[in-house]
């Protein structure tokens, strides 16, 4: 892999911008890179505590789908799909964009049942879906052990095709670079310490790098948004868990889909470079503290093994966790806040990155037009007051 | 794998335990007399903060008791709530 | 290179024949393979990752860049850390690993959870004289080292402690230590992470495969080392280019001469002694070249640099140069200095802070618990380490005199940032000085960026020997101090774990506990079909004669419908309430009324989670005044008894009400058909004349039973209830009598032609009472219920929401598949709803659907869309079969016996019968079940007997005389004896909880393996007290553990 020679500068914050983006992850970044290709913006700054795309960025494990089960969230997610199939080309960036299909696995009556009502309505939905039956996953997938004998024997699973992983820090740097040649200001080290409210409106946020003027502030910060936004004066419906994940050594090509099962706990694929790349479910406490406890590795594993009982020697290298802010219905919120030019983009909990065209493709829309995206109208605050709730648990609760 | 002090069966791991959240968040008198926004908050709505944090365990593999530690949300440090 | 006629720690008595690449070669008791290799003149262990380059071995522990293999089916170990055995065979590898499926993995892995005062990790000078501190002033010690014997550094140095060799202090420490009862010591052990709250989890290699354990401890004394660094010069991945560390060890432990004529990069003082080993060794030193001035004078020392290397044809190292000098060696010694091995201390989230005198990252002081010592903290002498492992205790120590020199800082010197492309600061990931700069160059300024930029420090070592070369290059790159940049974070684990090590015992079917009812045994004895319903195995159907599934549903379904037919409905959930308010709990969780219920009486009803949805539905019974029983699905028993305990517990503490699980206490045939009737006169006579909706505690074949009437079918139906040791036998005399046995997929036709939702098919997290047309459940009269403010809400409380509907095809013989989507006649969207529920109906002669859906209304023509397949359907009313209700009473004239059964009351079957030889087989006598004894669960006042449970919960066994208000849960649990020597070494492998004869002496409620239990001490032994359900899984976890 060839990286470009320069990506991006490391400059100092002025005084002030027309919009300030808090949170230099993916999704920070690629709304900089929609606000200045879309709407023209490039007044801007993505403030970022620590450094460039090292949050949940970093952290995650690459996989890419849109077979969510709701029409709001297929809609959300098959744009973000849809972008991603041009998204190397459009940033000039091999971002090892890999469609090669994401498994998800089926292991009782109930998962047989949910997943076709998932398959059929993301057909009509205009995602592309299929139901295999447990030989069929054998044969897309042949060291899936399909077996009677395992503990929970798999009978079938979805496929989407067009699913599949890229390389999550190439997607970071091809925004930032993008972001930092249409002049906007990507900042490290640089934390928000509080928000400079006047009269409804924010004016300003205070940060460890001086005061900032802003015309808008946009919050893109995962697992810290509830402390961003408490800052100005916000509680929203998010809680910050630990979501681990770790990698093997590296192995010749072993697995050539991604595979997933929310009832074994288990999701798996196998980078370009030649790591298993797993995940479990979260840790069910709340922390910042950017790791989890082991015995939540140890379930994965054994589960891991029951689906691909040639792992068995295969050897973790590192295991490590992200904060995941997550919703109450396991659907983001994306919207105006009750503070006027505070926007917030929230509550992805396992499933950001997927998303980061496509929620910076809407966020950059709904700050450059203080409305919402049409594609981002359901995922607004005030459903919860509504019980409009976008319920994905079944998409979304382990697996992502 | 953080250890918890059990009010009955003292020090445990953490997976005998059920997380609970934030801890007193009271069921409200009178839900009936909410507005939708005060009922919406006392159903999702929580605290989330980035330090100590007053919560709710419940030892769901021993002795089936709920209780209140306050915890460090980043340091995972565990002390008796007041 | 060759090996040494004497010295080290080799047995060379002994020959082990080995193969690496297919050659034949041979070692000794004592070597590593690397050690073998080196000895057998073997110079390129592997090729690089990237560029393919020949490396040879760098290293002589777990920290190798280079000399990765793969032997049988583990795909990638490093030489260094492989004990060589008679037999093995080697492949050298090109940096990745292959998983063969042929190879197979034959270790059984387990895992075990010990507790301690202090647990010091690695036994070199440092832990070995902490563990000693420890273990003397009386605590609990456990000391891990991951290597075959005790000594860590000093294994592979010639250092001399009051005169003696340094080995001999090992011993009499080692002596020392065995002394102590309480201090365990456990070698081939690495820790590989550092938790919270003293938690260290460590594997153990064992001979049939690891044991991972997981040690929780008051302190952690953090005795780990320092791994030795290189420098970045070109030409520095050559064959013959080594640690000096490593050569030294080489030649004291192993007894190997790395190479014949060496030169030496002393950029730190080990080099020196690098120096003098070799030459003791009898490997000429060739120079020795230190970038500082005024060094140690050994044979050519020079002061400066090395500014590359020289390959000879086989492409290993054939010369060095030093500036424009070329000195032949065929072995580079390199000491670039030292890092700590501060890995275990990162992950205790201790803080670092770079030592300018050092050129290291250093803890900054300890970790709440966790406290580095010795090399690990940055003093490396022999001495120094002791003095600081000994500072641990209050007692003091007298620090052995030691004969080593006085070290000098090492030199502050990164390399030359030559951007030759063979200088290289990561030899596992082949990046180089320029791939660095390259990083900077586009702007990069944080480590953790050019980590991954340069994927420096991501290889199987993690960069335990690169990771300080690449922060020190950029802090030249950038003019920024080494403390500024920082390190990458540390990760677990230390070393790489397999992921079998990491699963232990929980492999197939002990993966996950299956949980299985009294009547298993005949299940499995008649050919059932299982369905997994959460961790139960249930009968899906019972096949007969090669019948397939729709062939045996029809036959059960007609059997119940015109017949009579039973099912074990055993897994449901039964919660026993208890208390002057239960009637008034159950009006605040359930929608409906309950305490109006008449005594005898059963009621349907309804729980909803806070914001309305449904959660959970079953029927719950008044047993007496103050007594219900609430029964729940089976997925969500624990889920629901947890709560009840919730609300009460958080909420409303002060109603007067307890909760029991009897799940497995009861054994529960549903007997089903109009000819129901027939059987309960058989079996439970005083039951017959049961109204529709009462219960009957009454004599069931003659035990003490309970009858529901309850019917889930729309026929005449009961649920009759034994203890668990009498439903086997209650299930056989049933079906003796002529019920045709039936499982859940009969059970979920018969319920779908009534129109019955099942919680989790026709509901999904977003679906109200009121949307599954059930509005008349929901109380209008009661002022609050959990749920009920919620349906207030705009969204939810709209019109347009989906409604449960009932749903036919237009042509009755096809049958649409569950999931399909409904949208209008003839189109493709919008989407009105899914199909929840499909089957072919006998009683109908044709099939049936349930579906949710909005905006339709019976009548409506809608097309089903699954897969390809478009099916035009039908809405209709849900409810396909008997609409009022006239079949549920049945015939009063089937009131006659069959014929009397014999009664069961000599026919109890223990839960863990089954096991009673293979425990015998695999344990001798130290494994048993105890025969029957009564067991009540107590809640509320002290009774005065017992184990104590909880706060006010007791579990009374024996003989007692049972007070009112005491639950009968003597069918709920079995217990497993465990007694003699070896029980607690059992019970470690699966129990977290500190089982120490010290601390342990009553008993507790904890896990094990995954399975909740109560453990309780028992003369010389414990009693293993084991929900029923949970028996099967627990005897097959015992026996694994037995035969390990």
């Amino acid at each position: 892999m060839t990286h470009p020679d320069f990506l991006w500068r490391d400059p100092d914050p002025k005084p002030a911008y027309d919009v300030v983006i808090v949170g230099g992850g993916g999704h920070g970044l690629a709304t900089a890179h929609y606000l200045a290709r879309d709407h023209g913006i490039t007044d801007v700054a993505v403030l970022e505590m620590g450094w460039l795309a090292g949050g949940n960025m970093a952290r995650n494990t690459t996989i890419i789908r849109s077979n969510y089960l709701w029409d709001e969230s297929a809609a959300l997610y098959e744009h973000s799909l849809k972008l991603w199939e041009g998204l190397s080309d459009e940033l000039g960036y091999d971002l090892q964009f890999s469609q090669r299909g994401v498994l998800n696995l089926a292991h009782t009556l109930g998962d047989v049942r949910e997943g076709r009502r998932r398959v059929n309505a993301n057909r009509l939905n205009g995602v592309d879906a299929e139901w295999l039956d447990a030989a069929e996953v054998a044969e897309f997938c042949p060291i899936v052990n399909v077996s009677g004998n395992a503990r929970y024997p798999v009978l079938g699973g979805t496929l989407q095709r067009r699913g599949g992983i890229a390389k999550h820090d190439h997607v970071a740097w091809a925004l930032a670079r993008k972001a930092d040649a249409c002049g906007i200001d990507l900042i490290q080290g640089c934390e928000v310490t509080g928000f400079e409210i006047a009269h409804g409106r924010v004016r300003a946020v205070e940060t460890t790098r001086g005061r900032i003027a802003a015309g808008k502030v946009a919050l893109a910060a995962a697992g810290h948004t509830s402390v961003l936004a408490a800052k100005a004066g916000l509680r929203l419906p998010l809680q910050s868990h630990p979501l681990q994940a770790l990698v093997s050594e590296l192995l010749e090509p072993v697995l050539g889909c991604v595979v997933m099962s929310n009832a074994v706990h288990v999701y798996v694929s196998q980078a370009h470079k030649g790591e298993l790349v797993m995940g479990a479910g979260i840790d069910p406490y709340n922390s910042y503290g950017q790791r989890g406890a082991f015995h939540v590795i140890e379930a994965q594993m054994a589960a891991a093994l029951e689906l691909f009982p040639i792992f068995s020697r295969a050897r973790v290298l590192r295991t490590w966790a992200g904060i995941v802010d997550v919703s109450p219905d396991a659907s983001p919120i994306i919207g105006r806040t009750p503070v006027d030019g505070l926007y917030v983009n929230a509550g992805w909990g396992t499933g950001g990155f997927k998303a980061t065209p496509g929620a910076g493709w809407v966020y950059a829309h709904t700050i450059a037009r203080d409305e919402p995206h049409p594609l981002a109208e359901p995922f607004a605050l005030d459903r919860f007051t509504s019980g409009a709730l976008v319920d994905e648990h079944g998409a979304a609760a382990v697996a992502h | 794998m953080m250890l918890l002090d059990c009010p009955f069966c003292g020090p445990r791991d953490e997976n005998e335990f059920r997380y609970g959240g934030q801890a007193g968040v009271a069921y409200p008198a009178n839900p009936a007399g909410l507005s939708d926004e005060d009922w919406a908050a006392y159903l999702f709505v929580r605290d989330n903060p980035r330090g100590w944090f007053r919560e709710r365990w419940f030892h769901a593999l021993g002795c089936r008791t709920w209780f209140t530690v306050e915890r460090h949300t980043v340091t995972h440090e565990i002390r008796k709530a007041p | 290179m060759s090996r040494l006629p004497s010295g080290g720690l080799i047995d060379r008595s002994v020959t082990l024949p080995f193969r690496f690449d297919g050659r034949p070669l041979h070692g000794h008791p004592g070597d590593t393979l690397a050690s073998a290799l080196l000895a057998s003149g073997v110079r390129v262990a592997g090729r690089s990752v990237n560029l393919g380059r020949p490396r040879g071995i760098f290293t002589a522990g777990p920290e190798e860049p280079n000399a990765l293999v793969r032997i049988g089916a583990d795909p990638m170990l490093p030489a260094t850390a492989v004990e060589l055995h008679a037999g093995l065979e080697a492949w050298s590898l090109r940096g990745k690993g292959r998983l063969d499926p042929s190879a197979p993995d034959e270790r059984r892995c387990d895992k075990g959870y010990l507790h301690c005062e202090v647990l010091v990790v690695g036994g070199g000078p440092a832990g070995l004289a902490a563990a000693l501190a420890a273990g003397e002033s009386g605590v609990r010690v456990i000391l891990v080292d991951d290597q075959p014997r005790l000594g860590g550094d000093l294994l592979g140095s010639r250092v001399r402690l009051d005169g003696a060799p340094a080995l001999d202090w090992v011993a009499s420490a080692e002596s020392r230590l065995a002394a102590l009862p309480e201090v365990r010591v456990f070698t081939r052990t690495t820790a590989i992470g550092c938790y919270d709250h003293g938690y260290v989890v460590a594997v153990e290699r064992r001979p049939r495969g690891e044991r991972l354990w997981h040690f929780r401890a008051g302190r952690v004394v953090l005795a780990t080392g320092a791994h030795e660094r290189s420098l970045p010069f070109p030409g520095n991945d050559l064959p013959g280019v080594m640690l000096a560390a490593a050569a030294r060890t080489y030649v004291n432990r192993y007894g190997v001469r790395p190479g014949n004529r060496a030169v030496v990069y002393a950029c730190a003082d080990s080099g020196y002694e690098a120096a003098r080993d070799l030459a003791a060794a009898g490997v000429e030193i060739a120079a020795v070249v230190d970038p500082r001035s005024g060094g140690e004078v050994v044979t050519g020392t020079v002061t400066g640099t090395v500014t590359g290397t020289v390959p000879g044809g086989d492409g290993t190292l054939a010369a060095v140069l030093i500036g424009d000098r070329r000195v032949e060696a065929d072995l580079l010694a390199v000491a670039g200095g030292w890092n700590p091995a501060v890995h275990l201390f990162g992950q205790a989230q201790g803080r670092l802070r770079f030592d300018d005198t050092l050129r290291a990252f250093v803890p900054a002081g300890p970790a709440r618990t966790v406290t580095p010592v010795g090399a690990c903290r940055g003093l490396y002498s022999t001495a120094q380490a002791i003095e600081d492992g000994y500072r641990s205790s209050l007692t003091e120590f007298r620090v052995p005199e030691s004969d080593e020199e006085v070290l000098r800082a090492p030199a502050a010197y990164w390399g030359e940032l030559d951007p030759d492309p063979t200088a290289f600061v990561d030899l596992q990931r082949d990046v180089t000085v320029a791939d660095v700069a390259k990083a900077t160059g586009a702007g990069m300024r944080s480590v953790e960026h050019v980590k991954r930029f340069t994927t420096a420090s991501t290889g199987a070592d993690q960069g335990k020997t690169s990771g300080a070369l690449v922060v020190g290059v950029l802090s030249e790159l950038l003019g920024a101090a080494p403390g500024e940049v920082g390190t990458t974070t540390f990760r677990p684990p230390y070393t790489p774990v397999s992921f079998a090590t990491l699963a232990g015992r929980d492999r197939g079917a002990l993966s996950d506990p299956v949980r299985t009812t009294a009547m298993h045994g005949a299940h499995l004895a008649r050919g059932a079909v299982f369905e997994d319903v959460g961790q139960w195995k249930r009968p899906r159907y019972f096949p007969r004669d090669g019948e397939t599934m729709t062939e045996a549903v029809r036959r059960e379904c007609a059997a119940a419908r015109t017949a009579v037919a039973a099912m074990d409905a055993s897994t449901l959930g039964k919660i026993d309430i208890r208390g002057a308010d239960a009637g008034a709990f159950l009006d605040r969780i359930y929608t409906n009324v309950f305490s109006t219920l008449p005594v005898g009486a059963c009621r349907y009803g309804l729980m909803c989670t806070a914001d309305g949805m449904v959660f959970d539905d079953g029927t719950t019974s008044r047993l007496g005044e103050r007594h219900y029983l609430m029964t729940t699905t089976t997925g969500n028993a624990a889920a629901v008894l947890d709560w009840l305990e919730e609300w009460h517990q958080t909420e409303w503490p002060s109603l007067d009400v307890r909760f029991t699980s009897v799940t497995d206490h009861w054994a529960t045939v549903v007997v089903a058909g109009p000819r129901a009737r027939t059987v309960i006169a058989a079996v439970a006579p005083g039951a017959l004349g049961l109204a529709f909706m009462r219960c009957a505690e009454t004599g069931v074949l003659g035990v003490p039973g309970r009858v529901f009437r309850i019917s889930f079918s729309g026929e005449p139906a009961y649920e009759v209830n034994v203890p668990w040791p009498y439903g086997r036998a209650l299930w056989e005399t049933v079906l003796d009598l002529g019920a045709v046995p039936y499982g859940t997929e009969t059970m979920h036709v018969l319920r779908a032609e009534k129109g019955f939702p099942i919680v989790g098919q026709e509901t999904d997290g977003t679906v109200t009472p009121q949307d599954l047309g059930m509005a008349w459940i929901v109380s209008r009269r009661k002022p609050d219920f959990v749920g009920k403010r919620s349906h207030a809400r705009p969204d939810t409380a709209r019109t347009g929401r989906k409604r449960l509907v009932g749903l036919l095809t237009e042509d009755p013989s096809v049958c649409v598949e569950e999931g399909a989507q409904l949208v209008p006649e003839g189109e493709r969207g919008p989407m009105l709803g899914h199909v929840t529920s499909s089957y072919p109906s006998v009683a109908l002669g044709r099939s049936i659907g349930l579906a949710l859906a909005r905006d339709v209304r019976p009548g409506d023509r809608l097309t089903a869309i699954s897969g390809d397949t478009a099916t035009p359907v039908r809405v209709v009313s849900p409810v396909f079969y008997d609409p009022d209700n006239l079949r549920r009473d049945g015939d009063p004239a089937d009131d006659a016996a069959v014929r009397v059964p014999p009664g069961i009351r000599g026919r109890a079957e223990s839960p863990g019968a089954a096991f009673a030889e293979r425990f015998e087989a695999a344990g001798g006598k130290r494994v048993r079940e105890v025969a029957f004894v009564p067991i009540w669960e107590v809640r509320g006042e002290d009774p005065g007997t017992g184990m104590r449970l909880g706060p006010d919960w007791w579990l009374v066994t024996g003989e007692a005389e049972p007070e009112p208000g005491w639950v009968d849960v003597s069918g709920q649990r079995t217990v497993i004896e465990i007694t003699g020597p070896g029980a607690l070494d059992v019970l470690v492998t699966g129990c977290p909880i500190d089982l120490h004869p010290s601390v342990f002496t009553g008993h507790a409620q904890t896990l094990l393996g995954k399975a909740p239990v109560i453990i309780q001490r028992f003369g010389d032994g414990y009693r293993v007290y084991v929900r029923s359900s949970y028996t099967n899984y627990v005897g097959e976890w015992l026996i694994d553990a037995l035969e390990g």
